[in-house]
């Protein structure tokens, strides 16, 4: 039987790779190599996952090098040679192996008032919001995001600045700066202008290169920093 | 530092590097055309001399480089460094300063 070489991060942030061999099999995916290696050679491995089918978000991991979901990463297009290197998300602490904390990457789309505040009650109609209209447009390319974190592990501004909000918060600010119902614009606009925020964006484009829902926040910061600047310039900052 | 001074810096920065690629494009085209002809240091002068036009091109020229690098060599600053607050603020408003006093003796110089 064909076998892969795996080399897997073992440890928190000090630690190093080690090595298994697992059975090649068809239609593997780098989650299976991972789940394989926990449940038949080393049960003290961590690593996170739930939904196994790109639903859930929670299995992303650096694979040769680059972040992806695991569960919808099969071996044959990433391990030609059969070699595989796992590794936790970047710019995220490790808290064992595989599994990294989460917490900042979610306390910064909290920062970036990532959550809908309407002016409406339950006694209220419906809003009506034309599915054709530019804002909803907005919110639809960005709104699919579920938070894997995968662009946070790519982004080299959240390398370098570590308090960034990064492409997630700012893709989530976006699509809330677009929901026409929403009442905390310009609250929002303060939460994400400036140094740590949209404006800190050097528009590498990796979120969006590497998002594996095909969002790109690139597009959401740049359209955050127009806003910030008009609304700056109109004396609303 | 606001959330309104840190967009207006990011938008001076931008609105000052539009201003240089004209500018840098303007000043290499004419530094170009102007020594294909072989005019010597004294005949360049001799057209700059007086000049209000070339005066206030080089002085616009100062004054968006007078803004745009201090601006960015904050942004590189706290990237590789992990600098910021007041003192990075008032050493890059020095640097401003500074290269806008050199740069308008400079225009001066070939004005005067």
């Amino acid at each position: 039987m064909a076998m892969l070489k795996v080399a897997v991060w073992r440890g928190a942030e000090k630690g190093g790779f080690q090595t298994y061999e697992v059975p090649r099999l068809a239609s593997q995916t780098v989650l299976d190599v991972v789940t394989h290696i926990q449940r038949a050679i080393d049960p003290s491995l961590a690593y996170r996952f739930a939904c196994r089918v790109g639903v859930c978000g929670s299995c992303a991991m650096n694979v040769n090098g680059r972040a992806r979901w695991t569960c919808r990463t099969h071996v044959e297009k990433v391990a030609a040679d059969g070699q595989l290197e796992i590794a936790p998300l970047s710019n995220l602490p490790v808290i064992k192996d595989l599994v990294t904390n989460m917490e900042q990457f979610f306390d910064k789309w909290a920062k970036a008032r990532g959550r809908f505040t309407g002016a409406r009650t339950r006694d209220d109609d419906f809003a009506r919001v034309m599915p054709d209209s530019p804002q909803r447009r907005h919110v639809d390319a960005g709104i699919e995001c579920i938070g894997c974190g995968v662009c946070y592990s790519a982004c080299d501004v959240v390398q370098w600045k570590p308090d960034y909000l990064g492409p997630a918060a700012l893709n989530r600010a976006w699509t809330l700066h677009n929901d026409v119902r929403d009442t905390r614009r310009v609250e929002r606009l303060v939460a994400v202008a400036g140094d740590a925020g949209c404006h800190a964006c050097h528009t590498h484009m990796s979120c969006s290169e590497r998002c594996p829902k095909q969002i790109a926040p690139t597009i959401g910061i740049a359209g955050l920093k127009r806003a910030a600047a008009a609304a700056a310039l109109d004396g609303e900052l | 530092m606001s959330a309104r001074a840190q967009t207006l810096l990011w938008l001076a920065q931008r609105a000052s590097a539009a201003v240089l690629a004209l500018c840098v494009i303007v000043h290499l085209a004419t530094m170009v055309y102007a020594v294909r002809g072989g005019l010597s240091a004294a005949e360049i002068l001799s057209r700059t001399r007086g000049s209000y036009g070339w005066f206030a091109f080089y002085a616009l020229f100062v004054a968006a480089v007078a803004v745009h690098a201090p601006i960015g060599l904050r942004s590189v600053i706290h990237e590789t460094l992990g600098w910021r607050g007041a003192p990075v603020n008032a050493g890059m408003l020095a640097i401003g300063m500074a290269l806008a006093l050199w740069g308008l003796r400079a225009v001066l110089a070939v004005f005067a």
